[in-house]
């Protein structure tokens, strides 16, 4: 076992975590924190992608040991009470989601091209997803998404 | 995955201490290769050793003319580092190619160069910048550290602090992507000195390799038709479901072409 503190959406957690445990079942499993979504557990869907220490990171591929001492952000850390954040307004005004598994991944890794680039381009954006996989919407609308949450 | 003791280190010599001590450790760093294969249970360590938090393996700098990049800078750190950017280019566009965001932000330049993958992306870097390879105990020239397909000359108990770079006048790298995992079918990187080229192939075969009637016929003269008459031997090339080695062979000439242009 590993004693591990973590800071997660601005709340300290302190807990002993069997030594492979990945990140993702210590959020899902150990928290409850479910909005973190498991889905091809191969690094390479991104419905999994949570905010490392103020960079997305597909928590599949990463043990929770290895977030001793780091600040995480998860999808349930966006909204404030009732009020969604402005990108998960924007993928809702947009219908870019269908079934919603891949959303919560796309919408961390949407927040973090925007705080990395304010504004950028279609191309910009499709290349940023290049570790994502949403098999419902062709990425048509996640595209419109990001593009209109650019504005807000 | 199989269960291991994990440990987090502090200090290169508290790590080389534990590879000597553990019966059967592996060196974490980014994880982006390591975990996958955990996850698969090809690999079944003791011990697993993260030296994520050692201090000063990640920065990069430039020294003496030459550029030093440590083993724990990230492939996103490559990308988008201003002493990468303003010396040597290419090696910023290979990073920025290699996985996606996601991967960027964790695996690492050591990580990669460590493991060795045929298909990756750096050993072609390393072999055309002549890079110097700096590990806890000695330091191996880039072309005599990459031996084959997964094998170095680093022994077991060693670990990589980071990498030195020769500095060219110019470099490019061009790399054909296996479109479902990224990795490179073939990968060329050419980089351009005072007095020689150098051009390294990865991706094509079972280890990085220079193709020296090439370098030669370009340090002549610098431009496509120069290479027109070259044929590339493919005979020992990789051949397998995703591309012929008769394919490669062609693939490694166009990319070769391609990096050419790029520079002239």
């Amino acid at each position: 076992m590993t004693k591990i503190n973590t800071s997660i959406n601005g709340k300290i957690y302190s807990d002993e975590v069997e030594d492979n445990t990945l990140l993702v079942d210590f959020l899902r499993e150990k928290l409850g924190l479910t909005g973190t979504h498991v889905g091809c557990d191969t690094s390479q869907c991104g419905a999994c992608v949570v905010h490392l220490d103020g960079n997305s990171v597909k928590s599949c591929t990463t043990l929770a040991s290895q977030v001793e001492g780091k600040e995480l952000l998860t999808i349930e850390g966006l909204a404030k009470d009732d009020d969604l954040h402005p990108i998960q307004k924007s993928f809702q005004n947009n219908h870019a989601l269908q079934c919603g598994f891949c959303t919560p991944g796309l919408v961390m890794s949407s927040l973090d091209l925007l705080n990395k680039n304010k504004n950028p381009s279609e191309y910009e954006i499709r290349e940023w997803f290049e570790g994502h996989i949403c098999r419902c919407t062709g990425y048509k609308n996640i595209i419109k998404a990001v593009q209109e949450a650019i504005a807000l | 995955m199989y269960n291991f003791k994990y440990h987090k280190v502090n200090t290169i010599q508290e790590a080389v201490s534990l590879l000597s001590s553990c019966e059967d450790p592996k060196i974490l760093a980014g994880g982006h290769t390591l975990i996958p294969t955990l996850k698969q249970r090809l690999s079944q360590p003791s011990d697993i050793i993260d030296i994520s938090t050692i201090k000063d393996l990640s920065s990069i700098s430039i020294q003496n003319n030459k550029l030093m990049i440590g083993a724990l800078c990230t492939h996103n750190d490559v990308s988008s580092s201003p002493d990468v950017i303003s010396t040597i280019d290419g090696l910023s566009e290979l990073a920025k190619k290699i996985g996606d965001p996601q991967v960027r932000h964790r695996g690492t330049i050591g990580g990669s160069v460590a493991n060795a993958d045929p298909a990756a992306d750096y050993p072609a870097a390393l072999v055309a910048l002549k890079a110097v390879i700096h590990t806890s105990k000695s330091t191996y020239q880039a072309e005599k550290f990459f031996i084959d397909m997964f094998q170095t000359a680093i022994e077991t108990d060693e670990i990589i602090r980071g990498i030195e770079f020769e500095i060219p006048i110019t470099s490019s790298y061009k790399k054909f992507k296996n479109p479902a995992s990224g990795y490179a079918m073939a990968g060329v990187f050419i980089a351009k000195f005072d007095n020689d080229i150098r051009v390294a192939v990865t991706g094509a075969s079972s280890v990085v390799f220079r193709l020296r009637e090439v370098e030669e016929a370009l340090t002549n003269k610098f431009n496509i038709s120069s290479i027109e008459n070259i044929s590339i031997d493919s005979s020992n090339f990789n051949d397998d479901i995703h591309a012929s080695s008769k394919y490669r062979g062609n693939l490694v000439k166009v990319l070769v072409e391609e990096a050419i242009s790029d520079l002239i």
